[in-house]
């Protein structure tokens, strides 16, 4: 009898291996291969508003918010090399400026939001700098706590509202306004990321994050730079959180919540850690799921936990980096 | 600038935990010259660049550059005075290709100075250095990602990395240390041309003949001290120095 | 008054040092932050209580079994998840979160199998001893003695653990030195779960210790692992001495601001303490960490 003995062999599309570095497209086909998955991303968030019913459009703007964080999140893990565990820090400094400006001094949120976003993303810069010196797990720990400690210290202070938080704030003007504006600035801060990622800033970044001490050597403060990478990140996090505020046109200590810490990590851990796209996809899945879920109370928070932990111990790679490789490369089943 | 030299240092030291590393050690270099430090495994030498290039702080003593006082400057800032420095374990940016390697150090403020902010395409300019140093330009090599590349290559790409930021001195860790016969004759033409521009290199090395062709004048390392100091052979006889130094190797070879 | 915040600072020492001691004995032995710390602490009142209440047990029968289960929960959290992930520490971060996660929330859910977690603010566990006294002038019950009591008991025990026993000189060994305690024939893994299994039960007797004085709350989890982890980081990651002196500074501090500004001071003295410790010695009190990984 004879035994045949296969295995899979998997191979490059040759295109992917021309578009490594420098590449021109000559037929439809490369280019559409090329524009295909981009396009379909940028329909299909457009699209979607419109096909959803509006309990869902609103889910559609929270997840929104997730996916910019963990937009934040993956760019800060896995292109600088700072595991920022506190997006909440973001997401309350963001929220609570633009509230407090709408709420004492009645401005619209138009330019609320805007302010918001640059003075949130100065704040949480200035206090994430003293632990920019930190490495690693040191680095993890203190931005987890800080986010808790601002709750604390809200409370010490009983200012803003204190526990019961300030509600009444502007709204936008209808839920198209709402989807939209959250969406573009998915996709926006998306593709800025990703092309700034490979721009010189972002090689530094990225030098920084695989060795700190040869940029040193290359002449290149590094404190600067994770600094500016934070102000980044914080950027992109502040908008999301003064957005919230006007979505929901509440703000108050749980805009600090644990949940804009942890979700977003769960959501770039199942999208694929260092894809970009990974983390923003994981958002629009993992919302949506643990809303169709909030019958079952606290069950949706250990349900998405087991995901988490699913995937960052059995599939760490996540769906976006296994997809791509999918798309990139044929298998095929080889005798031996 | 007077006829000390380029760069100064003045019992300097430093211990670490309990153990002095390196004990008032002074050196200068001076402008032009490839100057040798050689000396057995422990001696301290490796402390001593990261001393002279801020990575560590000194506990006493002082370095001087150009007569200016260059201690306690952080490390940045002394590389971008020039003086750059290669590292003895070998720190590519892993994620990186070999050429976008070079990137970090053409935007370092220094080059931005130097060349006035007109340096061009920067992609380009990091090719040509690579070339310079040994990269085939139209083979793959410096588009891979330098965690693939093997070892002479990140060898080359730790030196490219200092001539990208047109340095005055170039401290060189180890650089031969675990390199082939042939790759070093390809490598020491780079040093000599460097020279030849007027860089003053300074040399940390355990390849002691592929050294000696190259150096004008050698300083003996031992424990944490300065041991000899003069031109190759002449140092190379003395009997302290071969105690110190052939002793260890003798052993090794025993072992 | 002086003699009050001594005795008190004392009291919330030793709660802080009973709090982060079982953290820094895993991180220390196998670089494992392990974030599920105040989870397994909040799991042991719980189930304290459950089995006085609904089990009818004797109270220090409920104590030790709770403890077996905390320590084999411990355990079965490195084989199970973090065995997986080890030397990633952003994954071994986020991992041991969710599982804290996992057991918190669980404890509030409701009516899924029969289940009943937390409701309502009634979760009391009762003080070993009843009563008060009063030493120097101080009114002071017995269970916050008897915490002082356990806090050193528990760190003298564990400090005779680790210097004399087998199994605790081989904990020190992977430590200090993974990769040479790895070719003397110390298993890591083994190490590691020993560690875990130690430390989840020390996180339950804290809780136990510590509970009496006020209710079982699934918040507690969180501020438990708070506390925990700005002790270590203060102190230095894995440093024993650094934890003790921190759990000082830090108790002490609490009570000091408690006294001068009111209550809810304490935990922005707690934000204090931390950032100005970073900012003057970013590895902590007595951490001690590489100043540069290239040999001389």
């Amino acid at each position: 009898m004879v035994i045949e003995e296969t295995r899979r062999k998997r191979l490059d599309r040759g295109i992917k291996v021309r578009t490594e570095s420098l590449y021109a497209l000559s037929t439809w086909r490369e280019m559409a291969y090329m524009i295909l998955p981009r396009l379909t991303l940028i329909l299909g968030l457009f699209i979607l508003p419109l096909v959803l019913s509006m309990y869902w459009q609103r889910v559609l703007c929270s997840a929104g918010i997730y996916a910019l964080l963990a937009l934040g999140f993956d760019f800060l893990a896995e292109y600088v090399g700072l595991v920022c565990l506190g997006g909440a820090l973001f997401i309350g400094s963001g929220g609570y400026i633009s509230g407090i400006l709408n709420a004492y001094l009645d401005w619209p949120p138009m330019l609320t939001i805007p302010i918001a976003t640059l003075g949130g993303s100065v704040i949480s810069t200035l206090i994430l700098l003293p632990c920019l010196r930190l490495r690693g797990i040191y680095f993890a720990i203190v931005s987890f706590m800080l986010p808790l400690l601002a709750v604390y210290i809200i409370i010490a202070l009983n200012v803003f509202g204190g526990t019961e938080g300030i509600s009444a704030l502007d709204t936008f003007p209808n839920i198209w306004v709402e989807q939209y504006i959250i969406l573009g600035a998915v996709i926006f801060s998306l593709f800025a990321i990703r092309r700034l990622v490979n721009k010189d800033i972002g090689l530094i970044f990225r030098g920084i994050m695989d060795n700190d001490q040869a940029v040193k050597a290359s002449g290149i403060n590094i404190t600067s730079y994770k600094t500016k990478a934070v102000f980044i990140a914080s950027i992109i996090g502040c908008f999301g959180g003064a957005y919230l505020s006007h979505l929901y046109s509440w703000l108050g200590i749980s805009l600090f919540a644990m949940d804009f810490s942890i979700v977003p990590i769960a959501a770039s851990v199942m999208g694929g850690m260092g894809t970009l796209v990974g983390p923003v996809v994981g958002a629009f899945i993992l919302t949506p799921m643990s809303e169709a879920l909030r019958g079952f109370g606290q069950l949706r928070v250990v349900l998405y936990c087991l995901i988490l932990i699913g995937f960052i111990v059995y599939k760490p790679e996540g769906l976006m980096n296994y997809l791509q490789r999918k798309y990139h490369q044929f298998e095929y089943w080889e005798r031996v | 600038m007077g006829d000390e030299g380029l760069l100064q240092v003045r019992d300097i030291s430093k211990s670490f935990g309990g153990v002095k590393a390196v004990k008032d050690v002074s050196l200068s270099l001076i402008k032009g010259e490839i100057l040798g430090i050689i000396g057995p495994n422990g001696s301290g030498k490796t402390t001593l660049v990261n001393l002279i290039t801020g990575f560590v702080k000194p506990d006493a003593g002082e370095v001087l550059f150009k007569d200016r006082k260059i201690t306690g400057l952080q490390a940045h800032k002394i590389a971008n005075l020039g003086i750059t420095r290669t590292f003895q374990i070998m720190r590519p940016y892993h994620s990186l290709s070999a050429f976008k390697n070079l990137i970090v150090p053409l935007n370092s403020p220094r080059v931005r100075r130097t060349t006035g902010g007109r340096l061009g395409d920067r992609d380009a300019v990091a090719m040509d250095i690579l070339e310079e140093i040994g990269f085939e330009r139209d083979a793959y090599v410096p588009y891979k990602t330098a965690s693939s590349l093997p070892l002479g290559y990140l060898k080359r790409l730790e030196l490219a990395r200092c001539i990208a930021m047109r340095p005055e001195i170039i401290i060189c860790d180890e650089i031969f240390s675990g390199l082939s016969m042939a790759e070093i004759a390809t490598m020491v033409p780079v040093l000599e041309k460097l020279e030849m521009e007027g860089i003053t290199i300074m040399m940390i090395e355990h390849r002691l003949r592929e050294l000696f062709r190259l150096v004008n004048r050698v300083i003996v390392m031992n424990f944490g001290e300065v041991l000899a100091e003069g031109i190759p052979r002449e140092v190379m006889e003395r009997q302290d120095v071969r105690e110190a130094y052939l002793g260890t190797e003798v052993d090794s070879v025993r072992d | 008054m002086d003699i009050h915040i001594l005795i008190y600072g004392t009291v919330n020492s030793v709660i802080f040092a009973l709090i982060a001691v079982g953290f820094t004995l895993v991180y220390g032995v196998s670089r494992l932050p392990n974030f599920a710390h105040g989870a397994l602490y909040v799991l042991v009142g719980f189930l304290t209580w459950s089995f006085i209440h609904d089990l009818k047990m004797n109270y220090p029968v409920a104590i030790i079994l709770s403890l077996i289960i905390s320590a084999f929960l411990g355990a079965i959290i490195y084989r199970l998840v973090l065995i997986r992930l080890r030397g990633m520490a952003t994954s071994e971060i986020i991992a041991s979160f969710a599982v804290s996660l996992i057991i918190l929330e669980g404890l509030r859910m409701q009516g899924i199998g029969g289940f009943k977690g937390f409701i309502g603010p009634f979760y009391i566990l009762p003080p070993f001893i009843e009563g008060k006294m009063r030493i120097l002038g101080v009114l002071i019950d017995f269970q916050r003695l008897i915490i002082i009591g356990g806090g050193l008991a528990v760190v003298s025990l564990l400090w005779l653990f680790t210097h004399h026993t087998r199994i605790g000189l081989s904990l020190r060994g992977i430590a200090q030195d993974e990769r040479a305690a790895l070719m003397l024939g110390i298993d890591s893994d083994r190490a590691a779960v020993i560690a875990l299994s130690i430390g989840s039960a020390l996180a339950g007797l804290a809780a136990v210790i510590i509970l009496p004085l006020g209710n079982v709350t699934a918040e507690a989890g969180y501020r438990v692992l708070i506390y925990a982890l700005a002790v270590c980081i203060i102190g230095g990651l894995g440093s024993w001495a650094g934890t003790v002196l921190a759990s000082f500074v830090l108790g002490f501090a609490m009570i000091v601001s408690t006294a001068l500004f009111g209550a809810v001071w304490e935990s922005v003295v707690l934000v204090g303490a931390i950032i100005l410790i970073l900012i003057l010695r970013p590895s902590g009190l007595l951490g001690k960490q590489k100043e540069l990984e290239e040999r001389v």
